[in-house]
């Protein structure tokens, strides 16, 4: 392990790379996350399809580029398309189980994640399929860096849709609508906001991210009907971590994410990755609990 | 006793004596054709290696058949094999064999697909004593729990990789170099198959003193090992060695192509599954990849003809494959042993049917095929193959080398 240390004090060049993997693999994470969290925040349904809904989007791009679109041109009619899935869906299904326990809602949407699954594995076999935006890499410090393009146009992306989203919610009528829908459901109809419409629209605008996610992850990583879970787990943990309603806190949780797993992998090996990152969130909560307590006990 | 419950209790009795006469006897042979069961993944993820498999069974009962069948103690029986989807869930696999085993009488096994699901299947053939012949499960923890039903044709998985380290100190020796100076990066996945993979090369590296400077194991969900790639980088190691399934290859792959990351020898599991060369071209130039078989090996029987024979007959029967997997060779070389096994034995009693299995000693178009006392087969290599200009080249061990190794690896630019 220090031996790992010991590399990146003597060549402080591969701290680069490890910042500039990490930053763009956690900007993919964050728009996962940041469609988590507001579905979480507005309609309180836990999606646990939202992975899924990612290797949908994903296998869509797929589709497109058999067709001859370019992936990144594709982003915009597969989240076109995802959006349109989103809205049958809740109409479908959501809609029935929004109003009930917490455990409806769960394996409500546990089952839509094995349903995509099957589904996609139906129409697009159980092979891992890639998509190639082709557009070469970005060398530096002699090579020993090397980044590739998409890698950060991708990143480039997935902050303009998050700025794009926080402008929504904050300028719009619309986004009012929904940040009104959030913090209180009741009181939003009382005052004439069809929450229906808004729970709808929540469900979709984050079936359009996850797509458009997906599309990223395929050009970056590897798309496989099964490999969903491992977004979902991100998406929660991250979530979780940054609380919800806080947007900003989303995508920062998230770069971190990213940051910490590249420095954990390098240092303590890839077996520790997901337990550094789970270690943390452990701490965090921790953290938040004993901040909560001090709160309590000021107030008493 | 009441009259009502004697007349349930002997309806019941009468019920449970029908269904044990009548199951068992129904289905092992029906007129003249010998059953065989398989539970292999038909859904799910392991669906499309589960069709391999399948079609490899088909493809050798079919042939068999057609030569006339096997003759068991002076009648000819005809081949069939029933099949039941374990939806590529081990427990399922256990369910169905117990069905098969019980339900459908069968008394002759062809494997599932895979190590776990075989895995979940010995115990269930073992309990019941009846043998099974599997192709498609590697791991080589399956031959150390002293299983008597159990035998595979295939190399279990810790020969995948170790003969890249038996080729790498033949190369630093060739080169003027001691084997013990060569340096090995690694990640292997954190299941049971890779890691198997990855005891046969510290065995093989602790052999011949090679060091291991990255030694990284992979969570089954991780698709980024950019952070392994950059340590790799830093170490420049004389080998890279990577296993993980479809999605280990294909990252692999990509990533080190993205990321500049190469060395003189770079081996991967999977390369066919994962297509490296129909999907990353010039960037999977060079890599070695190990495989089962190939079909410009020079093993033969009477069935098939030569490994180039069978190749050539299944595509003719299959246009939906480009080239023939090596899961799907050894699904008929798994019949084929059976076959030999009836022959031999004479009889169709699963304990006489296993004592032929375990005296198996054939030549195949798959390679030879004898058992050790674990039911593994000893009887073939491993054997490597290099992509050279797109192509799968055998390159090692030396003697069924078609060319020889291009070392330094090259890689090509698209």
């Amino acid at each position: 392990m220090w031996d790992n240390v010991q590399i990146l004090t003597v060549a402080p060049v591969f701290n680069v790379q490890l910042w500039l993997n990490g930053l763009s693999v956690g900007a993919v994470f964050a728009l996962v996350a940041y469609g988590l969290a507001l579905v979480w925040g507005v309609t309180s349904i836990k999606n646990l399809a939202q992975g899924d809904l990612v290797m949908m989007g994903g296998y869509l791009g797929v589709a497109f580029a058999r067709h001859g679109v370019h992936p990144i041109v594709a982003i915009v009619p597969v989240a076109a398309i995802m959006f349109c899935f989103g809205w049958v869906l809740y109409r479908l299904m959501i809609r029935r189980v929004i109003q009930l326990d917490l455990f409806t809602s769960l394996l409500a949407t546990f089952g839509l994640a094995i349903t995509i699954q099957q589904a996609l594995n139906l129409a697009f076999g159980p092979e891992v399929v890639t998509l190639d935006a082709g557009f070469g890499q970005l060398e530096m410090f002699d090579a020993m860096v090397s980044i590739t393009w998409i890698r950060l146009i991708a990143f480039a992306i997935c902050l303009l849709l998050a700025g794009a989203m926080v402008l929504f919610l904050t300028k719009s009528r619309l986004g009012q609508a929904i940040r009104a829908t959030a913090q209180d459901p009741r009181a939003a109809r009382v005052l004439g906001i069809d929450t229906d419409l808004v729970y709808s629209l929540t469900f979709s605008i984050n079936a359009a991210i996850c797509g458009a996610a997906g599309v990223i992850v395929g050009m970056i990583w590897v798309l496989q009907p099964f490999y969903g879970i491992a977004y979902s787990v991100r998406a929660f943990v991250i979530v979780t971590a940054a609380g919800l309603g806080n947007l900003p806190g989303v995508i920062l949780a998230a770069l971190g994410l990213g940051v910490v797993e590249q420095y954990s992998g390098f240092v303590l090996g890839a077996q520790f990755q997901q337990a550094t990152i789970v270690g943390l969130l452990l701490l965090i909560l921790l953290w938040r609990q004993a901040l909560l307590r001090r709160h309590r006990l000021a107030l008493q | 006793m009441q009259p009502y419950v004697k007349v349930v209790s002997r309806t019941a009795c009468a019920i449970a004596v029908g269904a044990a006469l009548a199951a068992p006897a129904a289905a092992k042979v029906e007129g003249d054709k010998i059953i065989l069961g398989s539970a292999i993944s038909i859904t799910g993820k392991y669906s499309q290696e589960g069709k391999n498999a399948s079609d490899g069974y088909n493809f050798a009962v079919k042939k068999i058949n057609e030569n006339g069948g096997v003759k068991v103690g002076g009648k000819t029986y005809k081949l069939e094999v029933k099949y039941y989807d374990d939806e590529s869930t081990p427990a399922r696999t256990a369910q169905l064999l117990e069905r098969i085993i019980n339900q459908d009488g069968i008394k002759f096994v062809l494997g599932p697909y895979g190590s776990g699901p075989t895995k979940a299947a010995a115990p269930v053939t073992e309990k019941y004593k009846i043998p099974m012949v599997e192709a498609e499960g590697a791991s080589r923890s399956l031959f150390t729990q002293n299983y008597k039903y159990l035998f595979a044709v295939l190399s279990t998985s810790d020969y995948y990789l170790s003969p890249v380290i038996d080729l790498a100190a033949e190369l630093a020796k060739k080169h003027g170099k001691k084997p013990s100076s060569m340096k090995i990066g690694m990640a292997f996945e954190n299941d049971p198959f890779s890691l198997d993979v990855r005891q046969g090369v510290v065995t093989e590296a602790k052999k011949y003193g090679m060091k291991i400077v990255v030694d990284d194991k992979m969570p089954r969900d991780l698709s980024d090992i950019s952070a392994t790639l950059t340590k790799i980088k830093a170490l420049k190691p004389d080998v890279i060695l990577f296993s993980g399934h479809t999605k280990g290859a294909t990252t692999a792959t990509r990533q080190m192509k993205e990321m500049n990351v190469s060395a003189p020898i770079v081996a991967l599991t999977h390369c066919e599954s994962a297509d490296i060369t129909g999907k990353f071209n010039g960037a999977a130039e060079g890599i070695l990849c190990p495989t089962q078989w190939a079909e410009t090996l020079k093993y033969k029987d009477k069935l098939f003809g030569t490994a180039m024979d069978y190749n050539e007959a299944f595509l003719k029967a299959h246009s939906e494959y480009k080239e023939v997997p090596y899961q799907v060779a050894q699904g008929s070389a798994a019949v084929e042993v059976w076959a030999d096994a009836f022959k031999r034995a004479g009889s169709l009693d699963p304990q006489k049917l296993r004592d032929a299995l375990a005296k198996t000693n054939m030549e195949t178009f798959y390679g030879h095929v004898q058992f050790d006392k674990a039911g593994k087969n000893i009887g073939k290599p491993m054997v490597l193959r290099q992509v050279q200009n797109g192509k799968y080249v055998v390159v090692a061990p030396t003697k069924y080398a078609a060319e020889p190794v291009v070392y330094p690896r090259k890689e090509a630019n698209d």
